[in-house]
């Protein structure tokens, strides 16, 4: 792990940093890959998945509620608006 | 004059129902206690402004003899936690200005089942991320028994306003012991159920394979109050669980085990594990059998942890872009504007946390780390059910040292050491209670220590039995 390759991920994640922050994240992720690098020990072969009781449901797509009915109160934390949408700069 | 430090919530409801004081009192009572201590203490972001509104509106329901388990009891909530029409931050620059349009479910719960008055919102590590409230971006919260000292994380604040008398009752959430190491350094009763118990919906996600919300108390008696009002599958959180969902497993006999080569790993404070002998030697006191247990996959836990967490971290928190809600810093064009709200709105742990997430996650590196974490947490959870066939209970420490002080964790790991006790629990998905246990000096101040108890899948109601024993109620 390297200045660089922190400075590479950070773009992946959308956030500016500074070299002098790249430099001191790439020094601490050494330490925290280091310990977490463990469980490659704990891993054995016969890791067989057995099906959890946990299960994620979706709901089915029906009964929608009443178009518009939360429409200003999320517009409203909107940093930037035009009308009913929301207001970014200009993509392409 | 009400004194809240005599009162709890089990007490406070008998004082409501006879007619000793009005929920308006009571609530007055809290916000007064507030106004004189969190000047310094720093438990609270905000006291909401209708507090006294909803005490009325309880008083009204009290006279007319309607009765809810928490009617006109005043509860405050970890900044993490949706109120409608109210600020909520997660302790974080990036929410400036967010006013919540909706409720969340457990505090819905808490209204309408409950009763319960919604008196604030308390402080926390940003986004849930820490383990001592350094991380907030609105300064740290303070132990009440020692000011020096951190009062644990992340739901310090929630920690902290229970333990500082502030308040009877608050709720936090805990991914990796953010609700029972804070309640271990502040001496009060943490509480994190099954996960699935309660419902998430409004809830700000950190990592949601983990996530669950849990209540602060003084007692074991209003732990479970508190969460028989907030238990219940939830449509609008698809992970919830059915009251069966784990059916019973083991019949209860009052048995607890006891990992003692994790346990006394290393940085294991001497006070402390002298603490745990005197909680393992009060257990059998109270006619339970104590069987050691060999548990070799508990110590990567939180190897497992610091994989898992900041790769769901850095995929949860890519919704905050400055363009829906909160925080918005321009840049010189679109994809700038994510660049620079994103380094201006998130505290350093957290930029850390979502970087090293997507190292985790990122092509080359996924099955060594993340692919391998998820094995072992498979492993982890096999090696629990396992010894939940034999036991009742898994007993530790809830921490490894009592309250550090403020700076003292020098780097990102040391800090993360201290919730070694508190993770195997949300990596299993058990449900966890930790309950005070005496206090030890350090350094002229007296220090609490909590013991923690673990149970299997679903059996949350042999947590209340062995706990309230414990403490005599």
């Amino acid at each position: 792990m390297d200045k660089d390759k922190v400075i590479a991920l950070a773009k992946l994640a959308r956030i500016d940093v500074s070299d002098t922050e790249a430099e001191s994240l790439a020094h601490e992720f050494e330490g925290i890959l280091g310990y977490v690098a463990e469980v490659k020990k704990a891993v054995s072969g016969d890791d067989e998945k057995e099906k959890p009781a946990l299960r994620n449901v979706l709901r089915e797509d029906v009964s929608p509620h009443e178009s518009g009915l939360y429409t200003e109160a999320i517009l409203k934390q909107a940093p930037q608006r035009e009308g009913e949408f929301v207001a970014v700069k200009k993509i392409l | 004059m009400i004194d809240l430090s005599t009162l709890t919530i089990a007490s406070a409801r008998e004082g409501l129902k006879s007619g000793a004081f009005t929920s308006r009192e009571l609530t007055q009572a809290s916000i007064d206690a507030i106004k004189e201590k969190d000047g310094v203490i720093h438990a609270f972001l905000e006291v909401f402004d209708d507090a006294l509104g909803q005490a009325d509106e309880a008083d009204k329901q009290i006279k007319a003899g309607k009765d809810l388990p928490l009617l006109g009891i005043p509860l405050a909530l970890k900044d993490n936690i949706l109120v409608k029409n109210h600020r909520a931050t997660a302790s974080s620059k990036i929410l400036e200005g967010f006013v919540s349009p909706t409720d969340s479910t457990a505090v819905r719960k808490l209204q309408q089942e409950g009763g319960a008055v919604i008196l604030g919102r308390t402080n926390c590590d940003e986004f849930a991320m820490g383990s001592s409230t350094e991380n907030s971006a609105f300064g740290p919260s303070k132990n009440p028994h020692d000011l020096s000292r951190v009062p644990g994380g992340s739901s310090g604040g929630s920690a902290a306003a229970v333990a500082g008398n502030m308040v009877l009752a608050s709720l936090g959430s805990d991914t990796g012991g953010s609700i029972r190491q804070p309640a271990a350094f502040c001496g009060v009763v943490g509480f994190k159920p099954t996960y699935g118990r309660i419902s998430r919906s409004g809830l700000i996600a950190m990592a949601s394979s983990l996530d669950q919300i849990g209540p602060f108390t003084k007692t074991v008696t209003d732990a479970e109050l508190v969460y028989e009002v907030l238990r219940g599958k939830d449509p609008m959180d698809s992970t919830t669980i059915e009251d069966d969902t784990y059916g019973t497993g083991k019949t209860f006999s009052k048995v607890i085990g006891v990992p003692s080569a994790f346990v006394e790993g290393d940085g294991l404070d001497p006070q402390v594990k002298k603490n745990f002998e005197e909680a393992v030697e009060k257990f059998k006191g109270l006619g339970y059998e104590i069987k050691p247990v060999d548990l070799p996959s508990l110590k990567y836990s939180l190897a497992v942890y610091y994989i898992l967490m900041p790769a769901e971290v850095s995929s949860n928190l890519g919704r905050f872009d400055g363009v829906r809600y909160g925080l918005h810093s321009g840049g010189d064009h679109g994809i700038d504007d994510y660049f620079k709200t994103r380094a201006a709105g998130f505290g350093k742990e957290v930029r850390r946390r979502i970087i090293l997430g997507t190292y985790v996650l990122s092509s080359g590196y996924y099955d060594a780390y993340y692919g391998s974490a998820l094995k072992v947490k498979d492993l982890i959870t096999k090696e629990l059910r396992e010894a939940f066939k034999e036991v009742d209970f898994i007993l530790t420490p809830t921490t490894p040292t009592p309250a550090f002080k403020f700076g003292e964790k020098s780097s990102p790991l040391d800090m993360y050491l201290a919730d070694i006790f508190t993770v195997p629990a949300n990596i299993a998905g058990v449900p966890s209670l930790s309950i005070p246990n005496q206090t030890v000096p350090v350094e002229g101040s007296d220090l609490p220590l909590g013991v923690l108890l673990t149970a299997d899948l679903g059996r949350e109601d042999n947590l209340f039995v062995a706990g309230k024993e414990f403490l005599g109620e």
